[in-house]
């Protein structure tokens, strides 16, 4: 799927989209684009002129030379439906694909008798399951629909949707529980609810989105409307008036020219590719993975200010490690390590496990009764086990400080000065006491991922703040902070404290994005502009977000704030373009309107078209054929590059604003000398 | 010649020298700093605002500035209707004057409230003294309306959220006394002390060297010339405008006239930059607009200077450049620069005939007034530029990957919708405007001086000056009929206070977002690239709205001439 490039013109999807080019012609549908449906009344007035020239009328040139602008104009409308129709086959085929997978695969339905779930299974097909329905799912089997698992523990292959070989773990409880369709268990044997309607998963809300059933405009997208509107009526003034103009000047003037002056001055070039632009935006963001709630979240990505990120596994791989322990003065150093095995026993982290690693000791060595394990909670920010009168606790320094200060007992001096140590290091300190009374300090150390630097480096020159999220003490937070080259960060990091801080950037104007998974991340989620939820991640991280990343890649957001830029910048360089573009069509359309009546502006034929109906049928055809020859650009996007607005907008100024004014003299030059040979 | 070149070089420097400090003062009146001014009109105002029962200090939104606004102008417009039409039985009317027709009084009335001073009657024989005076009192009041109006929107630009935007009758009542009448008291003087009358007396009489007994109008003309040029009405005294030799008497008027037009639209400019602290953005619009003002006013200087090739073709001396229409006094280079000062600002008073112009000169004329931003009118100028300035600032938001925003506020569709209107306003009404006058020949081909396309251009000269607020006539049009002063008094009214709401409007809802600080990604709007990217914008609007019209009127009589 990741890797799978399906090129932009497959005769599949152009089938489709040739027939919807045609569907589309609609005028309730043409409606909603204000400049393509003003193209469409030309073409209707052009027609009627037609037949009026078949029923004797012979003031409007030959019949011939009106059909064929007819033809050209009915070209100009289905390239711009072609267009729209392109983009949305492609993100179909795309969204269908992924779909597919999970269409029609047998699910093990637990039918519920009387107040008890028994284990009364019956196969059915996946359309068939409703939300709240529970199924199991067990080695070997495809998982046939989006669910929470809400007993047991599997590896899951999940390549056919994230491409990513590697099996993933996902076990009940914790944010860890989600399940997509068309993933495949690899062992063990799961019990999981479907949490979606069918034909109301993402993937089905997105395609929806994607078909225009329920695609709205976004802000952004309507603001530019208006601003195509607005061009549109200046050239209807222009037109309108042009005709007691021509008349003082006794000057007539076909009906063609003026439909063909008319459609080529409107802004049909962007006005026919605005909507293939943004459904291509949400293409994109499906290309990397990513589905989209809307299209007005892949705009907002590109004016992301604030980035927030999990520091573990976006900029340190993966998890850290223990690397030493420190006993405190006074208390023996292989006691020390048995306490601090003990209190990793039942941590299933990969933290915990590095310490009984480190450790050299076999847990199934230790004897002990009726041991209670006391799990980490965000609040306590600590673990540990009770046993006979044992208690011991493993957690941050400020968590085991309180809890021995509360006791009575003193933070030993020393200890502290190793924390300090450590924590300058880019370590994490874990203190480990026992009975409320500190016995030492174990030491953890991070990974910081190799080429994050450039990342952030990029990120930076974009104009985007990037904040480090971490559980860590401060020490640490900025050690690790600066190793990788973020901007700030929030260290020792409570739900709260992220939700406060994006509320605090919002307040003073910035738009923040952020990753989460966890169902305690759904509310900042909800809060963020941006809020992208891991697909791995829980049911209500998914539901708060607006964007779900299939890969669970953290480092995806980098990538989506570049899709949003390029929407963005695909919109305002194509709008630059096709209003440059009417400098070349005045010079061709003006001349050949007045010059048979006032030879004296022969010299304003300054590209010396052949004739007035082969200049007004070259600035037309090349009015229409543009759009198709774009369309490429559309889809794929205007590349981004971050090297300073200022310089940005030189280089998109240069490349469509002034291309835009020269690329339509020689367009329309050459389909002149073509057209010349048959008129 | 050769000292015709220097001498607009001197006229622009000094203008621009005077126009910096003239700046800081005024962003430092709007700021209700405390000026040199305030002990001698503090407690006049003081005074007024006691009697009227308004209070200077409350703050208004930018819809109550707009009713304030709105009413002032209607009071004004129904008062000089009165005053015009009863001239003939009020005082003051030493040369028996008539009073005016009602649609005469209309579009006179209109297009002095409206600060245009487009004038179907000439001031010798149209109007008593008493008139004068009151359109003497609307030129002030119509340029402090624009200045206030420009305060207006200098206050919601600043960086914070709110929907407090000062006192309009503060800033319209300071603008009058702490910047228009200082500035013209000294003009007036320089004009007294060189010629210009300034008597409530009646016609004088002279005896010409051959003879004859001649009448010569005067009147209280130095006052009136003063603030038409420094409020950019351009209204004149007599018929014949600054070219009449009592208007403007000698060169030394000249350079006092045009630097008195051109101080405030310049300085208006750095105000903004020292209002909001932003100076270098003053910059960058001051180049964008001399820029666009070289680019019109370079080629006429070319043209006039070397005369009219249909006349050097029988053999007629053009070495003094192309003389029809012009002051030997002033000169054509002079004049050709005074021209385009003329109608890139909208001030539309003359000292040359804009009829008699090269036919490309004219058409530089009629793009200053199509443009209308270069510098532009006294205070409203600068909402017209701001109106572009939204334009660009949304599409090259777009062409670097952020929504866009503007001094830290988003632009929204809203905003979007306001500046389109206001961008279409203009050429809808020209355009309209002309086409009409062009289908309805039974009321326009008599009035018409020349047929053809130079006929063409008369039309679309009077429209576009109307559209403008300009008042200069391309003077070939017999303009004082019911059509010309009813469809222009019309076309005034909408393009006076269209584009002065629209502008605040947009203001207002600015500043009622939320302030963004300027972040790595902002596109700055204090770059030479971006002040490109309005004048592109500015330029390319023009162009594809007026091109066909001018094909049909200058250029076709340009390429017909050759």
């Amino acid at each position: 799927m990741k890797n799978k490039n399906t090129t932009l013109f497959e005769k599949q999807l152009l089938n489709e989209a040739l027939r919807q080019s045609f569907i589309k012609l609609d005028p309730r549908m043409m409606f909603r684009n204000p400049v393509m449906f003003a193209v469409e009344i030309g073409t209707a007035i052009m027609l009627i002129v037609c037949l009026w020239i078949l029923s004797g009328e012979n003031n409007q040139g030959s019949f011939g030379y009106n059909f064929v602008v007819f033809i050209v104009l009915l070209l100009t409308l289905l390239f711009a439906n072609f267009a729209e129709a392109i983009a949305e086959a492609r993100g179909k085929a795309q969204a269908e694909s992924l779909r597919k997978t999970r269409e029609e695969t047998p699910a093990k339905k637990i039918f519920s008798v009387g107040e008890m779930y028994v284990n009364e299974i019956k196969v059915v097909p996946s359309s068939s399951l409703i939300k709240g329905d529970i199924f199991i799912c067990e080695e070997g089997d495809i998982i046939p629909t989006d669910g929470e698992i809400i007993e047991g523990l599997a590896t899951i292959d999940e390549s056919a949707i994230t491409g990513e070989s590697a099996p993933v773990i996902r076990e009940a409880g914790g944010d860890k529980s989600s399940v997509t369709g068309g993933t495949k268990v690899l062992s063990d044997k799961i019990k999981v609810q479907v949490t979606t309607e069918p034909g109301e998963s993402f993937l089905d809300k997105m395609i929806a989105l994607v078909e225009g059933a329920s695609r709205q405009k976004t802000p952004n997208e309507i603001a530019l409307t208006i601003l195509l509107a607005g061009f549109t009526l200046v050239f209807i003034i222009v037109c309108v008036t042009l005709k007691p103009f021509a008349d003082y000047a006794n000057t007539p003037i076909t009906i063609a020219a003026f439909i063909s002056l008319f459609v080529c001055l409107i802004p049909t070039t962007i006005g026919g590719l605005l909507s293939a632009i943004g459904i291509a935006g949400m293409d994109r963001a499906l290309r990397a993975n990513v589905i989209t709630k809307s299209g007005k979240a892949v705009e907002t990505a590109g004016d992301i200010d604030v980035l927030l990120l999990d520091k573990t596994g976006t900029i340190t791989i993966g998890n850290r490690k223990a690397t030493h322990f420190y006993p405190a003065t006074d208390v023996n150093e292989k006691a020390f390590i048995k306490s601090a095995a003990l209190a990793s026993m039942a941590d299933e982290t990969p933290e915990g496990k590095s310490i009984i690693e480190l450790s050299h000791l076999k847990i199934s060595d230790f004897i002990i009764a009726t041991p209670t394990f006391i799990k980490f909670t965000a609040e306590t920010r600590s673990s540990g086990i009770d046993f006979e009168n044992t208690r011991i606790r493993k957690g941050a320094t400020d968590a085991i400080r309180k809890l021995t200060e509360r006791a009575g007992n003193i933070f030993p001096v020393e200890v502290e000065q190793k924390v300090n140590i450590i924590s300058s290091n880019g370590g994490t300190p874990l203190v480990v006491c026992e009975n409320e009374k500190v016995i030492g300090v174990i030491e953890l150390q991070d990974i910081i991922k190799p080429g994050i630097q450039e990342r952030f480096q990029r990120l930076r020159k974009m104009g985007i703040k990037t904040v480090m999220v971490t559980g860590d003490n401060p020490l640490t937070a900025k050690f690790i902070a600066e190793a990788a080259g973020v901007d700030d960060f929030i260290a020792e990091a409570r739900p709260e404290d992220k939700m406060n801080y994006i509320k605090k950037e919002q307040s003073e104007g910035r738009l923040v994005a952020m990753m989460g998974d966890g169902t305690n991340d759904a509310p900042a989620l909800a809060q963020a502009d941006v809020g992208v939820a891991m697909n791995s991640g829980t049911q209500a991280a998914k539901e708060a977000g607006n964007m779900v990343d299939l890969d669970n890649d953290p480092t995806k957001l980098i990538e989506i704030v570049e899709i949003g830029k390029q929407l963005l910048m695909t919109r305002g360089t194509l709008t630059t373009f096709s209003i440059a573009n009417d400098v070349a069509k005045y010079f061709a359309i003006i001349p050949a309107l007045f010059i048979a009546s006032i030879p004296a502006l022969r010299p304003l034929n300054i590209m010396n078209l052949h004739s007035p109906e082969s200049a007004i049928l070259a600035a037309i055809i090349f009015n229409a054929i543009i759009i198709p020859l774009l369309i490429p650009l559309a889809l794929k996007g205007v590349a981004y590059k971050p090297i300073g607005a200022s310089a940005l907008l030189r280089r998109n100024l240069l490349i469509y604003g002034l291309g835009g004014i020269i690329i339509p003299f020689a367009g329309i030059k050459i389909i002149d000398l073509f057209v010349s040979v048959f008129i | 010649m050769n000292t015709e070149i220097p001498g607009i070089i001197l006229m622009f420097v000094a203008a621009l020298a005077l126009a910096i400090p003239l700046g800081k003062y005024i962003a430092k009146v709007y700021t209700q700093d405390k000026t040199w001014l305030d002990g001698i009109f503090g407690p006049v105002e003081k005074l007024f605002y006691r009697i009227s029962g308004i209070d200077p200090t409350t703050e208004m939104n930018w819809k109550q500035h707009l009713v304030v606004m709105l009413t002032l102008n209607m009071v004004w417009f129904l008062l000089g209707m009165f005053v015009l039409m009863n001239q003939h039985w009020l005082p003051l009317n030493p040369d028996g004057n008539p009073g005016q027709s009602a649609h005469l009084a209309f579009n006179t009335s209109i297009s002095f409230v409206v600060n245009c001073n487009l004038q179907h009657y000439s001031g010798e024989s149209g109007v008593s003294y008493l008139s004068q005076l009151f359109l003497m009192f609307l030129q002030f009041v119509s340029a402090g309306i624009g200045m206030a109006a420009a305060a207006v929107l200098f206050t919601a630009l600043k960086e914070r959220t709110t929907d407090k935007l000062g006192n309009f009758y503060n800033f319209f009542l300071k603008s009058c006394t702490r910047i228009l009448l200082p500035i013209s008291l000294v003009v007036a003087v320089i004009l007294v002390f060189n010629g210009t009358p300034m008597t409530l007396h009646g016609k004088d009489t002279i005896i010409s060297l051959q003879g004859d007994t001649v009448q010569v109008s005067t009147g209280p003309a130095a006052a009136f010339v003063a603030i038409k040029h420094v409020g950019t009405n351009g209204g004149g005294f007599f018929g014949a405008n600054a070219a009449h030799p009592f208007e403007n008497p000698n060169y030394l008027t000249n350079i006092t006239e045009m630097i008195a037009q051109l101080i405030i639209p310049f300085a208006i400019i750095f105000a903004l930059g020292f209002f909001l602290k932003r100076r270098k953005f003053a910059w960058i619009t001051f180049g964008v607009m001399t820029i666009g003002f070289l680019a019109l006013v370079i080629p006429n200087i070319f043209m006039e200077a070397n005369g009219n090739p249909a006349i050097a073709a029988m053999g007629i001396d053009m070495s003094s450049g192309a003389m029809e229409g012009k002051e030997v006094r002033f000169g054509a280079i002079t004049s050709a620069f005074w021209s385009i000062v003329t109608t890139v600002i909208s001030t539309g008073s003359v000292n040359s005939f804009h009829d008699s112009f090269m036919p490309l000169s004219g058409m530089n004329q009629l793009l200053a007034m199509m443009i209308n931003c270069f510098y532009g009118g006294c205070g409203v100028g600068i909402l017209n530029y701001f109106i572009f300035v939204i334009l660009a600032v949304f599409i090259s938001g777009l062409m670097v990957g952020r929504t866009p925003e503007f001094m830290g506020k988003k632009i929204e569709a809203r905003e979007m919708k306001i500046a389109m209107i206001i961008a279409l306003l203009h050429p809808f009404l020209i355009l309209v405007g002309t086409a009409l006058s062009t289908a309805l020949p039974a009321y326009t081909s008599a009035t018409l001086n020349n047929p053809g396309f130079h006929g063409f251009s008369e039309m679309l000269y009077e429209f576009t000056s109307s559209a403008a607020n300009n008042g200069s006539g391309f003077e070939g049009l017999a303009d004082n009929t019911p059509w010309w002063n009813i469809s222009t008094g019309f076309v005034l009214i909408l393009s006076r206070f269209l584009p002065i709401i629209g502008p605040i409007a947009i203001a207002g809802l600015l500043a009622n977002k939320k302030y963004i600080p300027e972040g790595g990604g902002t596109l700055k709007t204090d770059t030479s690239t971006f002040g490109l990217m309005v004048l592109a914008v500015i330029l390319l609007v023009a162009a594809l709205a007026f091109f066909p019209a001018l094909t049909l009127g200058p250029i076709a009589e340009y390429f017909s001439m050759l």
